[in-house]
């Protein structure tokens, strides 16, 4: 049984699939003559991965937004000292993100026709739920170092976005561990398909990215 | 059927015009020297709209009323100018009238908020609260007393939390339940809210401000009749937003020198 | 391994049980039909909460029977408190902007038939689909359960401002409690629409038929994505507010409560926060949100004149960019809003400039949509008169946003009835007009059987007059000057037009019971009307090539191919027919001259 399955069809496919051939063609212009658009529609959940980060790039911006007046509006902003396990978190989050795309080496190319090779090794994917946990732990543990220090969410309003950013990525981070379980799960069924977890690692990466950003938000405004 | 859509779009546009062509209900007179600027603009775009109405309701029904029920003996035309031509019309139309309001509304706009405070203008200072107004005038030393937001009562009629003992500048300052200025006298309203949003609404002046909590801000105007007008709330701020309201009493400055004499002996 | 067979099944199979069947069904048109109903039970209650208004607002001492039963301390003796009226008021609002007008239009008719439409089996994400509206209904709940819990609704309004809607319970009734439950409540509903956008925009790129390109796809489907593009970025910036809200409520967070704040005699504990910013956030959803409401039955009232005018719009062109511009520019305005708000009032003059523009694009709208009735084969049925009833409310809304959308006359107008009535009849009464059309058009396709023309001219006629008459005259009450937000109305300038507020609560009485009307044809046609045909309407879109009721699949198994447009009207068919189906291969001859 194959590792994993590719999602993209010939155009004389069987009738049970889900998505048609009309898309990134060019348009036809307006004289009706039946056009034949070549080509295959990408799979829906690669569309669907950019909605989602479109909504959670808005998302922040309105957190950032808020940020940016807040300070502006009271005088009672204090520089907040970050806490230094947040640069041990980002280091393992970064690793998760390679420990993913190594995974994803090792998985079947999408031209060799030969699928029935086990060469895939799930380890690598084992590691990026562990790291992105041991993220999530540390993130905690980030907040467990304020805490002792005496700033709580509502201490000062530095500290309130502090704890907002922090726990909505690390809410979203949850939820991308969610999914790779999900992946994992249909990796050891052999019935994952390359659109799922490319969708997985996608929304991977971007709390990443988003993680930098975040991170340098903080540092630069806090 | 059509034909009686048509009638009745016509009947509705009509009849929706008389109270507005006949004046029936009117803002009260304008007696702000910012004034008729607002009005004119407002009569301006009363006009344009009131024919964009007229024009597009009777449009609506004449074609209803001609091209409904129409067989397939007849021939589908086109409007003159197509789609083209009516894109055409809207960007022309609409945008020179659309940017002429605006560029008009612009001054009017910066008659009230971009013009400096002249230095004999009469300060003072609103307050908003839950649920009523409540005004102060800064006394002979014409400075206002700091507000000490703990010592804020209602109970004890201490409205805008002054220290009189330690604060000198508030031992004249004169605290009302009425707004009172002198007509033809430019007045700068220092506006404050207490609590939460309220709004300074007074339609005779043709001013409406939000207070904004936190932020001390400030407009001025000038009245330019005498008489008594209500100043009511227009932000959402609880149960009693109904009935937040206040008199402003425009008099002449014989009789406004009188009344702060009368309201200082009160305090 | 032969690849054809080297599938996975990506989609579900018919549904067996019950529960599959009605209640988390995966099946867009199932989810669509839910979706419909709440959002018609949360009309009725959004509706009888405005006959309390009304009422309460023409004889304020009136006694309502009854409403002591809902709440003893809101309306003790049937008579309405100062509280409970803006409390009704606030849950009239939000029910209405939420639950109605962004369900019904949107959620759907656009989960039953962008599907279709575009010619797939179904959604992509068939469980977040089905996720996607069950959020939607515990958010609905949520709101509800405030009646029930703790001192009753929060009498904010629907746009809550802070400082009133985050100090908490010293504010008054309704502010503890009730407000944390109408920030979750929408919290909720954001969840909602974004997974509803997760669905609709891969369906519209990714999942049309062979030969449906942009330009074949049919308006109402354009409407559905750029609706769903505008609520994707819009509530993901709600998001974000009320969970802000939330925090200041129960975390001690000072995000919009200012220092030295002082309410009911009590020194608050808070300092720093920035009352306009919440203004900002929540507007920077709330304009794109009134498109969102709007543009959906834009699309619908596209679609369905097309059809009944036998004739294609004389500009796609038009249509569509308008849209899109109305979506682009609708980021821009949101100040407008905030014109005496207390923001640099600069930032005013800035507002009001791209808010001018965009009656551009809404006058290209009534402009194409006229001269594409002109010299049509307009037919008269009830889906049509619903649509041309549209145009006029569309005119009339569109209009009256001309005054506001400038500064200095917005200082008279800000936060009177104007605005009210303005408001209600571009986006309310248009939009109820929209969801009304689509409901006589495509009730026979979805349910297998037609409603009653008869009854549903009587419901045109008697709505149509009637909602004028409610709402045409609140712009005369708001240029004298009537404050809106008030349960009573006090002041020496406006007592001479209370008789007005008595007219337009008897209209809206009237007007009210005659949905009753639409509500009886409803359920009577569902299980009684007759029988009816795959194409009732003689339309060209895909929807009219399955059966009535559509299979579970869509198509049979059969995959379309698209031919043309969905605009092939006033043609010369083989068959006789003056249109020509988008998935048939029968070219057009396009009738060249009038034999009269």
């Amino acid at each position: 049984m194959p590792v994993i399955v590719d999602d993209t069809r010939q155009v004389n496919a069987p009738a049970r699939l889900t998505h048609g051939r009309g898309g990134y063609g060019p348009f036809s212009p307006g004289n009706d003559r039946l056009h034949t658009l070549e080509g295959s529609s990408p799979p829906p959940a690669n569309t669907a991965i950019w909605v989602g980060i479109a909504a959670i790039v808005m998302m922040f911006a309105g957190f950032t937004s808020a940020l940016v007046v807040r300070q502006g509006a009271g005088m009672d902003w204090q520089h907040l000292a970050l806490p230094p396990i947040l640069l041990f978190n980002t280091i393992v989050l970064l690793a998760s993100s390679v420990t993913l795309e190594l995974f994803r080496r090792g998985l079947p190319s999408r031209s060799t026709g030969a699928l029935a090779s086990l060469q895939a090794k799930p380890y690598w994917l084992y590691g990026t739920l562990a790291l992105g946990l041991v993220f999530v732990i540390g993130q905690y543990q980030a907040w467990l170092a304020l805490n002792r220090e005496g700033l709580y969410v509502s201490t000062n309003p530095n500290c309130s976005f502090f704890y907002v950013l922090t726990g909505v990525h690390a809410a979203h981070v949850l939820g991308g561990l969610g999914g790779l379980v999900y992946i994992i799960m249909k990796f050891r069924s052999r019935q994952l398909r390359r659109s799922a977890f490319s969708t997985a690692a996608t929304y991977w990466h971007f709390m990443d990215v988003l993680w930098i950003y975040l991170l340098a938000l903080l540092w630069l405004k806090l | 059927m059509a034909k009686l859509l048509a009638i009745t779009i016509i009947v509705i546009a009509v009849l929706s015009a008389i109270p507005i062509v006949a004046h029936i209900w009117e803002p009260p007179a304008d007696v702000a020297r910012h004034g008729p600027a607002i009005d004119r603009q407002t009569d301006e775009t009363m006009w344009e709209a009131g024919l964009c109405f007229l024009a597009g309701q009777i449009v609506l029904a004449i074609f209803i009323w001609k091209y409904a029920g129409r067989g397939r003996d007849r021939k589908i035309g086109y409007f003159p100018g197509g789609g083209r031509g009516l894109v055409i019309a809207a960007f022309l139309i609409v945008g020179t009238e659309v940017l002429a309001l605006g560029a008009v509304g612009t001054k009017s706009w910066g008659n009230i908020y971009f013009t400096p405070i002249g230095p004999e203008a009469m300060p003072v200072q609103v307050q908003a609260g839950q649920f009523a107004f409540y005004f102060r005038y800064p006394g002979p030393d014409g400075k206002f007393g700091p507000i000490h937001p703990q010592l804020i009562s209602e109970a004890n009629e201490n409205f805008f939390g002054l220290d009189t003992q330690n604060d000198a500048a508030s031992r004249d300052d004169i605290v009302t339940a009425e707004m009172a200025i002198p007509v033809d006298r430019e007045i700068h309203l220092l506006m404050h809210s207490k609590d939460l949003g309220h709004s300074f609404y007074v339609p005779a002046l043709r001013i409406q401000q939000d207070f904004v909590p936190g932020l001390d801000l400030s407009i001025h105007f000038t009245a330019d009749k005498i008489g008594r007008y209500e100043i009511v709330c227009t932000q959402l701020c609880g149960l009693g937003h109904y009935n937040m309201k206040a008199y402003l009493e425009v008099m002449s400055e014989q009789d406004f020198n009188d009344w702060l004499k009368k309201e200082a002996a009160l305090q | 391994m032969n690849d054809a067979h080297a599938h996975v099944t990506l989609h579900h199979g018919p549904p067996q049980s019950f529960i599959r069947k009605y209640v988390f069904s995966l099946d867009h048109k199932v989810i669509g039909k839910q979706y419909y109903g709440l959002g018609l039970l949360a009309v009725f209650i959004g509706m009888i909460l405005s006959w309390i208004m009304r009422l309460h607002l023409g004889w304020t001492n009136l006694a309502i029977p009854g409403l002591d039963l809902l709440s003893k301390n809101g309306a003790p003796g049937g008579i309405l408190t100062p509280e409970y009226y803006l409390e009704l008021m606030t849950m009239h609002g939000t029910i209405m902007v939420f639950f109605v007008l962004t369900v019904a239009p949107f959620a759907a008719f656009g989960n039953f038939f962008l599907p279709i439409q575009v010619g797939a089996e179904d959604m992509p994400f068939p469980h977040f689909n089905m996720m996607s509206f069950w959020v939607t209904f515990v958010a609905f709940c949520v709101l509800i359960s405030s009646f029930f819990v703790g001192d009753g609704p929060p009498l904010a309004g629907w746009t809550s401002y802070a400082p009133l809607s985050a100090v908490g319970a010293v504010a008054g009734p309704g502010q503890g409690t009730g407000q944390v439950l109408w920030a979750c409540s929408i919290g909720l509903f954001c969840i909602g629409q974004l997974l509803g956008s997760l669905n609709f925009i891969p369906t519209t790129l990714d999942l049309r038929a062979k030969g449906m390109t942009f330009t074949r796809m049919p308006f109402t489907v354009w409407a559905w994505f750029i609706t769903s593009c505008m609520g994707l970025t819009a509530f993901a910036v709600l998001m974000p507010a009320c969970i802000l809200l939330i925090m200041d409520h129960l975390a001690g967070t000072s995000f919009f409560i200012a220092s030295n704040l002082v309410v009911s005699d009590q020194l608050q504990p808070h300092s720093g926060g920035s009352t306009l910013l919440w203004q900002h956030l929540f507007w920077f959803f709330g304009h794109p949100e009134v498109y969102i409401a709007i543009v959906p039955a834009m699309g619908i009232v596209s679609h369905i004149l097309v059809t009944s005018m036998r004739r294609a719009m004389i500009s796609f062109n038009a249509i569509v960019g308008s849209m899109i511009a109305l979506a682009f520019l609708s980021y821009m305005v949101y100040g407008h809003h905030m014109f005496v708000s207390g923001m640099n009032p600069v930032s005013s003059l800035v507002f009001s400039f791209p808010t001018l523009i965009i009656t551009i694009p809404s006058t290209i709208l009534v402009l194409i949509w006229l001269g594409s009735i002109y010299q049509s084969r307009l037919r008269i049925t009830t889906p049509s008169l619903f649509c041309l009833g549209f145009i006029s409310m569309f005119i009339t809304g569109g209009v009256s946003g001309f005054f506001l959308a400038q500064p200095p006359v917005d200082i008279m107008l800000h936060a009177t009835y104007f605005v009210v009535g303005h408001f209600h009849f571009v986006m309310a009464v248009a939009a109820i007009f929209g969801i009304f059309a689509g409901t006589y058009f495509w009730f026979p396709k979805m349910f297998g059987r037609m409603m009653s023309e008869r009854l549903g001219k009587i419901h045109f006629w008697l709505t149509f007059v009637g909602v004028y008459c409610i709402f045409m005259p609140f712009h005369y009450l708001g240029i004298a000057g009537n404050v809106r937000r008030y349960q009573a109305f006090v002041d020496d300038y406006t007592l001479h037009l209370i008789p007005v507020h008595q007219f337009i609560t008897v209209a809206a009485l009237f007007t009210g019971g005659v949905q009753l009307i639409f509500l009886y044809n409803l359920i009577h046609s569902r299980f009684w009307g007759e029988p009816a045909p795959d194409n009732p309407w003689e339309g060209t879109s895909l929807e009219w090539t399955i059966p009535s009721p559509p299979p579970f699949d869509n198509f049979g198994g059969r995959h379309p191919i698209v031919y043309h447009d969905p605009f092939q009207y006033g043609v010369r068919t083989a068959s006789g027919a003056d249109y020509i189906m988008q998935d048939s291969p029968e070219q057009a001859a396009l009738e060249s001259s009038p034999t009269s």
